[in-house]
This record gives structure tokens, C-alpha cells and sequence, in this order.
């Protein structure tokens, strides 16, 4: 039987808040254990929660951002569970009433189909902190650092229908948080994370299959693979003759296996109620258009605009697009090269390879967006050929200087000076006779070996148009 | 006339003309506790170097002419409220160990209107009862008759103004907690709108219905304490961004044209016949100083009591979730593992009270009943304001009784929780409504005084502080002292 993959994501984003969404503390990554915790983060007798306004901005635009209606009026809920490192006994979060509800994002699929995908909703809610189980014994230790830090659920409808679609639908949440600047999106840190709903049903059937949590996803090739192995596995199951128990698994990335964690019997029974330590978070029409406005160009609409206005291909706009910074920097580049085919072919390739070599962010490229544009100028004026183009960059990106120097020092600049070319080629000419008489006599395939001659002779600096052109002239002779 | 037959606000203009110095007086309120506390277990800590400290700051700060009407007067806090350095035990084994790291809002405010911290008095634990029976540290005594309970769960609040060991304290009522025990003390017991005083930094029993207020021997000092105490703060979401309005002057108003509504369903069966009478009779008297009274039914009060024993105790259940002996409180002794933790823990941390409306409130918010328990209650709730809303659009004030009964015996209700419950069958409304009400005494019945409640609309504070006010210019109730302890 074919079996349908049936995916749904529940991505969790740390919001990039300053402070706590209930507190003032610091949200700042890596501090020593629980000095980011103050008495509320530590739920001591009688403190009380503070909604942080700018975690709700930003729920809100990615609202907005996904076409969602957002909320006039949305409530939090206390999620009731023991546990060492959530300290009040309950998780602060949005339950019956989300402050985002119903939005769509657009996937590309690989045949170039486009495909929505529903966000059922996205809540805000607060992180619990984290329980140390190495170095300390038999002991276990508690850091409350994360407790309190913004999350926002963004909560998928079960639309994916494989582990690549999954992987292209979080991809593009990704680069959509990043572009708004609401989660910085670094998921060694845990600010982007997800857990996966799975379940299988035969090729064609309406009814959804029994599904599986898997959580613990904090890569995109772990959501890949998580979602494949859980796939095997209830294949496997059903075509055994087992059935699929509803439950939530745990992804181990070191045996690339799920393995269970709780049974839907043992799960918690959270006992969800409004808390009323919090008043509903009540939006009105003039700070939501204040959200609208605020909104960068998002990558969809870039893409389209990257498209239209520098005549690029949707891959390419969309590769361009996938960060902020990327397609700010690109921008950069076709607007001071002249030339935006070039300056896309350029991003894309050389400085894309580079950056990928040494593992660098876009933000720290030794070569600038103005240093690159400085190069493709003279790339567009004659000044280097595309070949030597190369050299240049390599060492603009070592010597980190502007490329005018570069081409000075090295003395790469390209000869266009007619008479200088037509000398070197009357140098080759007489100094191959044979070949030269055999190129007259019909074998015009002499004529590479002519041009390499020339480059040779020129250290690659003869401009090839033009050489192309007079070594025709001369080879005809006189 | 000795220092502590005075009145909070007596004490205050006394001690702004220098006719003695706060030093003198805390002394001889520490002094009295000294004595008395013996018989009545109204102190869980009395913080007499503290006292003094204070004292002595109020002093030079009356010398520098900096004081206020309350500047240099002792109180004494219920032990419910954080006060930094100082045990806060919410009157339970839980918290027997905790010091507070911080002062809650209400402790700061009064702090720096310049009273005097006496120390933290005893209550039901967790705030919950209506006796004072449920402490950790041992019931509260009623100075009118120390083999009586003084109310609950501000009882060790109301015990000690009573009889006059602390000119005035703090309490706070979820379900009629400062109301009740006024009313079984001869005390003006005030309970604020809800939002109207900060809740931070009280430990929380069901946060939609707390509220602190103050335990007085007059209206004119719960005035000035609730004028001192009063106001937004940003730390609590709750609190009311309202201005604070001048109580103790707009005391002065008038009874004339005053509209009081009776409420029927007050006066029916459960409520003792000379209570009843002591009630009835104070509110012709306000009839003959020329307020309007007219008899209203507000049908679904009836159902405030099982209303509020859904509501209260689903908070009260997520509330004191979080005394799980991991982090501060009570721990069980070598515990094997998290489940062991937890479990001896909360199980030796909290006592049978406590446990019973935690594991009710866990039950009424579990899946398969929250609809039938929970939900429902906040639709019965909803009615029960909607019925008041309709009754203070014909009248300013509702009064009733404040609690069915007189002081009862220690011991006499802790066996049958139910009927502990009914004791604030008249108190409960308020707080689902959240809104303001106060105890007044109105009476003696075989010795023990007897409360009048007024209740008013939101933030009508002043209207029910002046009709108190009023009420105690023209009667004597409120000067009274258990004679043991004059």
C-alpha cells in the first residue's frame, strides 16, 4: 500500500525581547546559572506577572505578517504542572484564546509549486527554565534563566506532506521571524524550535492516522530525519499489523531513532483556567496599524519585487531573499555595480562559496557590499576580465582591501589598448609559423591555441573581446 | 486616659502636637502585647527592636515637621503580607521557615506614610477560615471572651486591635476575612474594591478575589490607613489606575437622602433572631436620620457560597502550587526522589484546610469537569454582579448583617466544614462582585458585639467610609473594649 505523510509543526520562538514577558529581567543568552532570575521569575509568595508590551508587538506583527486575524481581545491561562524548573507549579500561555489565529505562509515545493500552508494560530506564552543533571553528583541542579522568557507558539495546520515539506514550511517561518526581528532565530541557543506532529494514513484516504508528538527538534536536518524515521516506524507498525498510540516521542539525534516518552494515558492533566493574576490583553485598531507600519518589506514581496525589478529568476529572488541582511546586502551590490544579473551571479556564487568556507554570517563578510560593487565595476567598465575577477576577490577577501588596490598592486588591470594586443599577437604569430600556416590552410580549431598564446603572453590581462576580434583580423593576414 | 484608648487617628494628632512621642507610644503598645499575647495568640512575631527603630525615624520626622496624620502610629500586619527581613508564614508550617526577601506593596506604602511596624499577626492559614482555627500556630483568641474564635482569617488582626495591643492593623478578604472577624470583635472592618489596593506581595489564596483592607477601630481610621495604602501600582496587572480620593475628608458627608437598600435575602433562615434584631434596628436608625430604606432582592445571592467554594479554591489549588519545597518554604526531611519531594513536602507543609480546597480546586479544574464546575461558577458569578449592578441603580449602600451569628465557641464548627462555610454566606457577594464593603459594630448580643455590613458600588469607598463614619458619631459601639483587656 502507498502510505500519505501527514505533518503538522508547532515551532517555538524565542522572542527577542530585552526583559522577561512577566518580569524585567534580562533575556540575554549564556549567563551564569539563575543571576537572570529575580523574585517573580523565582515565583515567590506574592509577586505578581507583568505583561511585556513589546512581546505582544510582536506576536503581533507576525500576525500580520501571515494574514492572521489578530485578536482584539485574547486571554492567558495558567498550564498546571509540577515540575523543579517551572517555579510557580504553572506555565503562563494562551490557550482557548490566542491573540493570532488562522493565517497562512506560502511554500515553494521542489517541482516550483507553490503551496499554503495554514498557521491554525500563534500564542504567546513564557519558557520554563532548565534542570543540569551533569557535573553535580547525584545532585540535580535548576536554572531559572530561561523561566519567563517570551515564546511564541506558532501553531501549523496538519497541511505538510513530508519531512521536506515540513523542513520548507519551518525554513520559511525561520527566515520570517528573522525578517521581522522578533526571534533571532539561533537554534544551537534553542530560540527556534519545534515539535512535530506525524501521522500516516494509505494514499488517498480522507481521515487523518493516529499521530505522534515528537519533540526535541532543534535543527532543520533533525526535523528531516525525525519525521522520516517516525514515518518508517508507524509504517512499519500499521503493515505489522500494530496500530499507532497516540503519544509524544522523544527525538535522539546521537541514534537517529523516537523513542516514547508518555502515553496519551499519562499524559498531564493541565487544568487550564484563565489566570487572574492577568487582565485580557486587549489590542485596539490604532496599535495594531501602528504594527502594520511598522512592518519591513516582507520575503515574499521582496522576492516578487527582486524579480520584477532586476529581471532575476524566482530561485535566484528567492535565494537572495532568504535573509534580511542578504538581501540587503545584494541590493547593495546591484545598485552600486550597475549591473544586478552580475551582482546576483556574484552574491550567490563567489561570496556565498567564501562565506560558507569560513562559516560566516553575511553580516561579518570581510568583503563589504561597497567593496563588491567597487570590484563589479570593473568587471562592467573593462577595467578586469571575469576571469581575473577571481583572483581579486580572493584577495580582496584576505587582504580585506578595496579592489582598485588590489588591481594596482597585482597589476591585473586588463589590456585594452588596441596597438598593445596587436603587438602581442604579431609576437605569436611569428613565433608560430607552422601553426599559422596550418590555421590559413583550413584548421580554423588553431584558433584557441592562438587566444591562449596571447592570454600567455599578456598574463591573462588581454581584454578577450577584443583580442577575440584582432587575432581574427591578423589570422586572415595581411 | 491611657495611650491605647485612643484611636489610630487620635494617636496621630496627639503625636503631631507632641503631646507624646511615637517612642512613647510603641512601647506601650509593646508592652501591652507583652501581656496579652499569651491569652490571645494574636502575634505570630511582634518585631519590638524594628518597632522602636521606626518609631524614633517618625519621631524626627514629626520634629522636622515632615509627619503625616499617621506618622509615629504602630500597626500591626497581617502575617500575610511580605515584609523584607521578617518571617511571613501566611500562618502555616510551610512558610514557618520563610523570610521574606522583599516588602509587599501595602507594607512599603504604610512604611513610608510613616507607622510603625508593632509585628505580623496570626491567621487562618493560607488565609483559609472563618475561625482562625486553621493556623499552624494555634487558634486566636476573642478578647471579648477568649473561649470564643474572633473570626477568621484576619482573626489575629482583629483580636489585637480589639483589645487594643495594636491601634489598627491590615488584613485582607477573600471571602469576607476582614469583614467577619470585625464584626466578631466590635472592629470597623473595611474591605476595599477589588483592585483598589495593591496585591502585591500578598501571599495569594484566589487572586480574583483578595483584597486587603484594614481592621480599625473606627471609620476614621480605616480611612486614613486605606487612603495610605491605596492606589495603582504597576506591578499588579489588578490594581486599579483610579485616583485616590481624600477618605478622611469626605467623612463629613451626610446621612440625609442617603438610599439604603435592605437586602432580603439576608435576612432569612441561618441568621441568629437577635443579630437580626441588632441589624434591623441599626438601619431604622439610619432611616430616622433621614436616609431612605427599601427592601431589594438580589435572587442569586443565595448562590454565593457555592459559588465561591469553585472559584476560590481552583485559584487557591494553581496558587500554592508553587510551595513545592524545591525553592523556599517547607522541605520534607532527605527525600528519595522529585515525586517524594513533592508529595511529603506539601503533605507536612500544609494542613487539612489548606488541603481540602486544593484538592477541590484540582477536582472542579480537571478535564470532565471544569465545564460543570469551574465555567459554571463564573456564570453564576456573573449573575451574582449583574444582581448587584441592578440593585445600586436604585439604592447608594446595601446593608445586612455582616455574619450570622456572634462570636461562636472554639471548636464548635472546626468538625464540619460546611457549616464553617455559611459563616460568611453575607460576606461572600462582595467579593464576587469585588466590590467594597465594610463591618460595623452595631451591637451586643450576651456580650459579644454584632456587625452591620454596609456594601456600596465600585470605588464607593468614601460613600461607605461616611455612612460608617456617620453611623459612629451618633452611636458608641466602636468605643467599647473587652473589659479584660482595657
Amino acid at each position: 500500500m502507498e502510505w500519505e505523510t501527514v505533518v503538522g509543526l508547532e515551532i517555538h520562538a524565542q522572542l527577542a525581547t530585552r526583559s522577561k514577558i512577566f518580569s524585567g529581567s534580562s533575556t540575554a543568552y549564556g549567563a551564569a546559572p539563575n543571576v537572570q532570575a529575580n523574585l517573580v521569575d523565582l515565583g515567590y509568595p506574592g509577586v505578581l506577572p507583568v505583561l511585556n508590551r513589546e512581546a505582544v508587538r510582536m506576536a503581533v506583527m507576525l500576525g500580520l505578517a501571515v494574514g492572521a486575524r489578530v485578536a482584539r481581545r485574547s486571554i492567558f491561562a495558567r498550564k498546571n504542572y509540577f515540575y523543579p524548573d517551572l517555579p510557580k507549579g504553572y506555565q503562563i500561555s494562551q490557550y482557548e484564546q490566542p491573540v493570532v489565529e488562522h493565517g497562512t505562509i506560502e511554500i515553494l515545493l521542489e517541482d516550483g509549486e507553490r503551496k499554503p500552508i495554514g498557521v491554525t494560530r500563534a500564542h504567546l506564552e513564557e519558557d520554563a527554565g532548565k534542570s543540569l543533571h551533569e557535573g553535580l553528583g547525584r545532585a540535580s541542579g535548576i536554572d531559572l534563566n530561561r523561566a519567563g522568557t517570551p515564546l511564541l507558539e506558532i501553531v501549523s495546520e496538519p497541511d505538510m506532506r513530508s519531512a521536506r515539506e515540513a523542513v520548507a514550511y519551518m525554513k520559511k517561518v525561520h527566515t520570517l521571524v528573522r525578517y521581522l526581528g522578533i526571534c533571532d532565530g539561533n537554534m544551537q541557543e534553542g530560540s527556534f524550535r519545534c515539535d512535530a506532529n506525524v501521522s500516516v494514513r494509505p494514499q488517498g484516504a480522507r481521515e487523518y492516522g493516529t499521530r505522534c508528538e515528537i519533540k526535541n527538534l532543534n535543527s532543520f536536518r533533525f526535523v528531516e530525519r525525525a519525521i522520516n524515521h517516525e514515518v518508517e516506524r508507524q509504517v512499519e507498525l500499521i503493515e505489522g499489523g500494530g496500530q499507532v498510540v497516540q503519544e509524544t516521542r522523544l527525538y535522539d539525534p546521537d541514534r537517529d531513532e523516537t523513542r516514547s516518552m508518555r502515553s496519551k494515558e499519562e499524559a498531564n492533566d493541565y487544568r487550564y483556567f484563565p489566570d487572574p493574576d492577568l487582565l485580557p490583553l486587549v489590542l485596539d485598531d490604532a496599535f495594531i496599524d501602528d504594527v502594520r507600519a511598522g512592518l519591513p518589506e516582507l520575503p515574499d514581496a521582496k522576492a516578487a519585487r527582486f524579480a520584477r525589478e532586476h529581471g532575476l529568476s524566482e530561485y535566484d529572488a528567492g535565494v537572495l531573499t532568504a535573509s534580511r541582511e542578504l538581501a540587503a546586502y545584494f541590493e547593495e551590490v546591484a545598485a552600486g555595480a550597475g549591473s544586478p544579473k552580475l551582482a546576483a551571479n556574484w552574491v550567490m556564487g563567489d561570496l556565498s562559496g567564501f562565506l560558507n568556507r569560513d562559516g560566516l554570517e553575511i553580516g561579518a563578510s570581510p568583503v563589504t557590499a561597497a567593496a563588491l560593487a567597487g570590484m563589479l565595476k570593473r568587471i562592467v567598465d573593462g577595467t578586469v576580465s571575469g576571469k581575473l575577477a577571481k583572483d581579486v576577490f580572493e584577495a580582496m577577501w584576505t587582504e580585506r582591501k578595496p579592489a582598485d588596490a588590489i588591481i594596482e598592486a597585482k597589476g591585473l588591470r586588463q589590456i585594452t589598448d588596441t596597438s598593445a594586443i596587436e603587438q602581442a599577437i604579431a609576437r605569436v604569430l611569428a613565433e608560430n609559423p607552422g601553426q599559422l600556416s596550418d590555421y590559413r590552410a583550413g584548421k580554423e580549431k588553431l584558433f584557441g591555441f592562438f587566444v591562449g598564446q596571447v592570454m600567455k603572453a599578456t598574463a591573462g590581462k588581454a581584454n578577450p573581446a577584443q583580442l577575440n576580434e584582432l587575432l581574427k583580423k591578423m589570422l586572415a593576414g595581411p | 486616659m491611657s495611650l491605647h484608648h485612643s484611636t489610630a487617628a487620635e494617636l496621630g494628632r496627639g503625636l503631631a502636637a507632641r503631646q507624646y512621642s511615637s517612642v512613647e507610644v510603641t512601647r506601650h503598645f509593646l508592652d501591652r502585647i507583652g501581656r496579652a499575647n499569651a491569652s490571645l495568640n494574636a502575634f505570630v512575631t511582634v518585631t519590638g527592636e524594628r518597632a522602636l527603630e521606626d518609631a524614633r525615624r517618625a519621631d524626627a520626622r514629626i520634629a522636622r515637621g515632615e509627619g503625616g496624620p499617621l506618622t509615629g502610629v504602630p500597626l500591626a500586619h497581617k502575617d500575610i503580607f511580605c515584609t523584607s527581613g521578617i518571617l511571613t508564614s501566611c500562618g502555616s508550617r510551610m512558610l514557618s521557615n520563610f523570610v521574606a526577601p522583599y516588602d509587599a506593596t501595602v507594607v512599603e506604602r504604610l512604611d513610608a506614610a510613616g507607622m510603625v511596624l508593632l509585628g505580623k499577626t496570626n491567621m487562618d492559614e493560607f488565609a483559609m477560615g472563618s475561625s482562625n482555627e486553621t493556623s499552624f500556630y494555634g487558634p486566636v483568641k476573642n478578647p471579648w471572651d477568649t473561649a470564643k474564635v474572633p473570626g477568621g482569617s484576619s482573626g489575629g488582626s482583629a483580636s489585637a486591635v480589639a483589645a487594643r495591643i495594636a491601634p489598627v492593623a491590615t488584613g485582607t478578604d477573600t471571602g469576607g476575612s476582614i469583614r467577619q472577624p470585625g464584626a466578631l470583635t466590635g472592629l470597623t472592618g473595611f474591605k476595599p474594591t477589588y483592585g483598589r489596593v495593591s496585591r502585591y506581595g500578598m501571599v495569594a489564596f484566589a487572586s480574583s478575589l483578595d483584597q486587603a483592607g484594614v481592621l480599625a477601630q473606627s471609620a476614621e481610621d480605616a480611612a486614613l490607613v486605606l487612603g495610605a495604602m491605596a492606589g495603582h501600582d504597576a506591578r499588579d496587572s489588578t490594581s486599579v489606575a483610579e485616583p485616590v480620593p481624600d477618605y478622611a475628608a469626605a467623612l463629613g458627608r451626610p446621612v440625609k437622602g442617603l438610599r439604603i437598600g435592605i437586602i432580603n435575602e439576608f435576612f432569612g433562615e441561618g441568621l441568629e433572631a437577635a443579630t437580626s434584631a441588632a441589624v434591623r434596628a441599626a438601619i431604622e436608625a439610619f432611616r430616622s436620620e433621614g436616609a431612605t430604606v427599601e427592601e431589594l432582592s438580589l435572587p442569586n445571592l443565595p448562590l454565593s457560597v457555592p459559588t465561591y467554594y469553585v472559584v476560590a479554591p481552583a485559584e487557591c489549588s494553581s496558587n500554592l502550587s508553587r510551595f513545592d519545597g524545591v525553592r523556599f518554604g517547607h522541605r520534607c526531611k532527605d527525600p528519595k526522589d522529585l515525586m517524594d519531594l513533592y508529595r511529603r513536602s506539601r503533605g507536612e507543609g500544609f494542613g487539612a484546610e489548606v488541603k481540602r480546597r486544593v484538592m477541590t480546586g484540582t477536582y472542579v479544574l480537571s478535564a470532565g469537569y471544569y465545564d460543570a464546575y469551574y465555567l459554571k461558577a463564573q456564570k453564576v458569578r456573573s449573575l451574582i454582579n449583574q444582581d448587584f449592578r441592578r440593585a445600586f441603580g436604585k439604592v447608594d449602600v446595601l446593608m445586612g448583617p455582616t455574619a450570622p451569628t456572634p462570636a461562636f465557641p472554639i471548636g464548635a464548627k472546626t468538625d464540619d466544614p460546611i457549616l464553617m462555610y455559611l459563616n460568611d454566606i453575607y460576606t461572600i457577594g462582595a467579593n464576587l462582585a469585588g466590590l467594597p464593603a465594610v463591618s460595623v459594630p452595631c451591637g451586643f448580643v450576651d456580650g459579644l458585639p454584632v456587625g452591620l455590613q454596609i456594601i456600596g458600588p465600585h470605588f464607593a469607598e468614601g460613600r461607605l467610609l461616611a455612612a460608617a463614619h456617620a453611623w459612629q458619631v451618633a452611636t458608641d459601639w466602636h468605643r467599647r473594649m473587652p473589659p479584660a483587656y482595657a
